[in-house]
């Protein structure tokens, strides 16, 4: 017998309503690699009772002939979710023994279309990381090994958990938060597909904010099927978060078999950066190669500030973030500390709640806002957003139907070999995936190739404003040219 | 420093001037008043903006800053501060932004307050006051913003710890910064009193200092008449008309005394303590926090439309100046009385009910003087008032028909004060019934004449003494002659 968690989103579903097997079973089997694979420390929290319940309801359901859209689907919730009664400190300690008495719009949607909690995802600290390293639970182990070593290494961040447990089958799919890159380039650390849907297109309700203008919860699943089922169901308008975005929900599914026949697919002649890896180099004309096979146009488009995009980003994403997180103060939930004054008690609370890097970008963040600052730093960054987004929109208005590029400067490195270098080598790894974040634009990560050590790389599409089925539907034939990259089960 | 600061503004009278040891001086004065919105609900949140509840009682998520929690801005909020705006007949900005002004304080859970530091919803306007003494004089508005509220630190409950209480925390508040057009103490009075009004009438903050719903920070500077602006100091948070006048005189002579002793002043924050009726330094221009102001991420920009406002407009009522221009115009009220009416919207309405179809200026005269004193020896608002405005147009109706006189009439309202009742029916009942029967008036003046044969001779030469006679018939009736009655018999009596 197909061990269960092999099953992606579509199967699933198809077997459930074959009745193959049943949601409990699946989530049993789940709950049962979640046990065998804690080494990997990609959950934080799990909720095995929860789970099984949740199960047993969608059994009910199926029975009745009630399932919904993702009925018995056995997912996991990156720590930053706010889930109700359930362990949420976004990785870290200053929300200790943080319970939220209320449940993140995003969670609350997949809940409502039958999905299964099986526990909280490790990541990042606040969200604040590459590699995952940052979490108060200390790193995530990436399910991948490079072919000649068994030196652990990470599964990018900062939806680092997220990542790894998709990719190691701990659970069906995961959701994830992208600031920066945070879906995508832990999607192709570890040979995953995730999607940064377009700002407003998710409710930001209930996730613990990081950079309130930059932040969007998306999905990181096995393929892009499962990504285009998940989306489905996470997005919304919601009355509560006023910049989700009022516009129907396309069946991204519906989208998926149109093929790029015709399509005009734009290459950035920015993103060639130097010393750029020749392994990067090579997926990237891969891919180019793949679309062109399939029909598409392939153009040579310029998008004139990229360059700025990664300083300005290190300035708006901190500012925001020195604002975001001064209510963990101590004074109300989470941590506190210290025996003296209040401003004590704020220091002492705030020094031992906040990891390195948080403390590292609150200060920035505090900098780039502070008087005689601002206008140097953070309006010039603000400026610099808005030139990278006018990029964007010429070279769409101009017809270009995508944009491809690298997700990553490079493929997963060791856990650790960064304790030395400078921040500003962890930033880089951002730099092909937070221009869409300051623009807005939607952005999806596609496994494309091994490394020669065997490592997994992915591809990134840009698409319009809330045109994410051009994401799905161009992914898709990616994927399919690429096939499907599964780690090999070291560590159960 | 050989510059002179232009001052837009208008300049001091001679007689608003202080006296200092040396010269005489010229105090220089702006407000910030903050204003809460009246609403049921606060500026980002659904929770109650109720008064009194249980500490930490109308508290929702928001309000607490929870982790993930996002504002939604209110727009009945919005409504308010636009209707305010005109009613100070401002500029409505169509577009306008919240930003942050992040500070730390424990009852502060977002770590920053979302206010209007850029972009307010309201620009330029302006205020006229017509103070009970003094000239008259405008106030430039230089802007309103809405903001919110913090909550409330509590120290005095526990040796060790400060206890917060968060129902205050996100109500919304107009902040409404003037032009330093203020020239004295009386004049900061006379604005606040006037902005209250306008606010009450409006129904856009029920002005009441007490709970705190309308404070004001007050800078003050002096000068030399003509000279270079002085440095300012800023007087936070006072809670009453009186504090103001109180705060703004010490305030001046404080800085009065150390300029002319040689010293400067210092920009600084300090606080009136009513008990000393001093202020005092809280904070100095140095200790002031860098507030790190940004646009906030969570809150698109707030875009209102022109008929929004034409709407609001429409239903705006008719505002003070308005309703005294109307009072002086249609009633023929002497400036002074409409400005006492119109006081107070209620006030206004009463002596409108009161005056409806009879003499406007008899009935100002009670609605100010009768009833108005009475209120006040009571402690009581018009709104409380025991004797209906239809209750006093009973008493007038009596006066007007000759049936009572004006001594009658105070008693008698002074029974329906106490009693209640049909005025007409008390007076009936209590034989309160002037005498206006010639005949009976007749015989007591010719019985007040006989009495007094020298007295007559005299008033024969001098007209005025007729007043006298008047008083001994009044009095030998008992009060309850007609007076003009009186006085017609007795002229005609003493040939005059």
């Amino acid at each position: 017998m197909t061990d269960l968690t092999d099953l992606g989103i579509g199967a699933i579903r198809d077997g459930l309503a074959a009745r193959e097997f049943s949601a409990r079973e699946l989530t049993d089997a789940y709950l049962e690699a979640m046990e065998a694979t804690r080494a990997l420390n990609a959950y934080v929290a799990e909720t095995p009772e929860r789970a099984r319940a949740a199960a047993d309801e969608s059994d009910k359901r199926l029975a009745a002939g009630e399932a919904r859209a993702l009925e018995g689907v056995p997912i996991g919730v990156k720590d930053l979710f706010c889930t109700e009664g359930v362990h949420t400190q976004a990785a870290s300690s200053i929300l200790d023994a943080f319970r939220p008495t209320y449940e993140s719009t995003v969670t609350a949607n997949l809940w409502a279309d039958g999905a299964v909690m099986l526990g909280k995802l490790n990541m990042d600290e606040f969200a604040m990381g590459s590699s995952n390293e940052t979490s108060c639970y200390g790193p995530v182990v990436n399910p991948w090994r490079s072919a000649d070593s068994n030196a652990d290494l990470v599964p990018g961040g900062s939806s680092g958990g997220s990542a790894a447990a998709v990719a190691a089958r701990l659970c069906a799919a995961a959701i994830g938060t992208d600031t920066g890159g945070s879906i995508r380039q832990p999607a192709a650390f570890t040979g995953t597909v995730g999607i940064k849907p377009t700002y407003g297109r998710c409710s930001r309700w209930g996730i613990v904010a990081f950079a309130s203008s930059l932040d969007q919860a998306g999905p990181i699943t096995r393929d892009v099927l499962d990504a285009a089922i998940m989306l489905k169901s996470m997005a919304s308008v919601d009355p509560a978060d006023t910049t989700s975005v009022d516009r129907p929900v396309p069946n991204y599914e519906a989208a998926l078999e149109r093929g790029v026949k015709g399509l005009r697919i734009g290459i950035p002649k920015e993103y060639r950066m130097d010393g750029m890896p020749a392994a990067i180099e090579t997926v990237w004309q891969q891919g180019e190669a793949w679309l062109r096979e399939a029909g598409a146009t392939i153009e040579e488009i310029t998008l004139p500030h990229t360059q700025y995009a990664l300083p300005a980003y290190y300035i708006v994403a901190p500012a925001e973030a020195s604002s975001n997180l001064a209510r963990y103060d101590g004074v109300r939930y989470g941590l506190r500390a210290g025996d003296g004054d209040v401003t004590e008690m704020y220091e002492a609370t705030r020094s031992a709640g906040f990891g390195k890097e948080v403390k590292r970008r609150v200060l920035i963040g505090t900098y780039v806002l502070s008087a005689g600052y601002y206008d140097a730093y953070y309006l010039r960054a603000q400026r610099v957003r808005a030139l990278i987004k006018r990029d964007f929109d010429i070279v769409f208005d101009a017809g270009i139907d995508a944009i491809l590029t690298p997700a990553t400067p490079t493929a997963a490195f060791a856990v650790a070999s960064m304790a030395t270098a400078s921040p500003i080598e962890m930033y880089l790894n951002d730099i092909f995936t937070v221009t869409a974040n300051m623009s807005g634009h939607p952005g999806i990560a596609v496994p494309a190739a091994l490394t020669d050590d065997g490592l997994p790389l992915g591809l990134q599409l840009i698409g319009k404003p809330f045109d994410e089925e051009m994401l799905f539907r161009v992914g898709r034939v990616l994927e399919d040219a690429a096939g499907h990259f599964t780690p090999k089960r070291w560590w159960s | 420093m050989t510059a002179t600061v232009e001052l837009t503004t208008r300049t001091a009278a001679a007689g608003q001037l202080i006296s200092g040891a040396k010269a005489d001086w010229e105090v220089i004065i702006g407000m910030e008043a903050h204003a809460q919105v009246a609403s049921q609900a606060k500026l980002f949140s659904g929770a109650s903006t109720a008064f009194g509840g249980a500490p930490n009682s109308h508290v929702s998520l928001v309000d607490a800053a929870m982790p993930g929690m996002l504002p939604v801005i209110n727009r009945a909020c919005v409504a308010q501060a636009v209707r305010t705006g005109l009613g100070l007949n401002a500029r409505i900005n169509l577009k306008s932004r919240f930003d942050r002004k992040n500070y730390f304080y424990p009852d502060l859970p977002q770590g920053y307050q979302i206010s209007q530091y850029q972009e307010p919803i309201v620009g330029e306007g302006e205020v006229r006051v017509e103070p009970d003494e003094g000239d008259p004089f405008v106030v430039g508005i230089e802007r309103l913003h809405l903001e919110q509220d913090a909550g409330k630190s509590i120290h005095d409950q526990d040796p060790r710890f400060s206890l917060v209480d968060l129902n205050r925390s996100g109500v919304a508040l107009m902040e409404i910064v003037t032009r330093p057009d203020i020239r004295s103490a009386d004049e900061a009075k006379a604005f606040l009193v006037k902005l209250r009004t306008i606010l009450r009438y409006l129904g856009t903050c029920d002005g009441d200092m007490e709970k705190g719903s309308l404070r004001a920070d007050i800078n003050v500077s002096v000068r030399e008449p003509g000279a270079t602006l002085g440095t300012r100091c800023e007087i936070k948070n006072v809670n009453s008309i009186r504090f103001i006048g109180q705060a703004v005189a010490h305030e001046a002579r404080r800085q009065i005394a150390v300029i002319e002793d040689g010293g400067t002043i210092e920009q600084e924050t300090r606080l009136f303590d009513p008990q000393r009726g001093e202020t005092r330094s809280m904070r100095s221009k140095e200790e002031a926090h860098d507030y790190r102001y940004f646009p906030d991420p969570d809150l698109l920009p707030l875009v209102i439309d022109e008929a929004f406002v034409d709407g609001l407009r429409g239903d705006l009522p008719e505002l003070p100046d308005a309703k005294k221009a109307r009072f002086v115009a249609d009633y023929g009220l002497p400036d002074h009385d409409a400005a006492v009416l119109v006081a107070e919207r209620d006030l206004a309405g009463y002596f409108e009910a009161a005056a409806a179809g009879r003499e406007p200026r008899l009935a100002a005269n009670w609605v100010i003087n009768e009833l108005g004193g009475r209120l006040n020896r009571d402690g009581l608002t018009i709104a409380e008032s025991p004797v209906s405005a239809e209750r006093l147009a009973g008493v007038l109706d009596l006066v007007a028909a000759g049936t009572i006189s004006g001594k009658m009439a105070k008693d008698l309202f002074e029974i329906v004060w106490t009693e209640d009742g049909d005025p007409a029916e008390i007076a009936a009942s209590r034989g309160m019934q002037q005498v206006t029967d010639t005949g009976e008036i007749d015989a007591l003046v010719d019985q007040v004449i006989a009495d007094n044969p020298d007295k007559a001779a005299e008033a024969r030469e001098k007209p005025q003494l007729v007043g006298w006679f008047v008083g001994q018939v009044m009095k030998a009736s008992q009060g309850k002659a007609n007076p003009k009655a009186v006085n017609e018999a007795l002229r005609a009596k003493l040939g005059l």
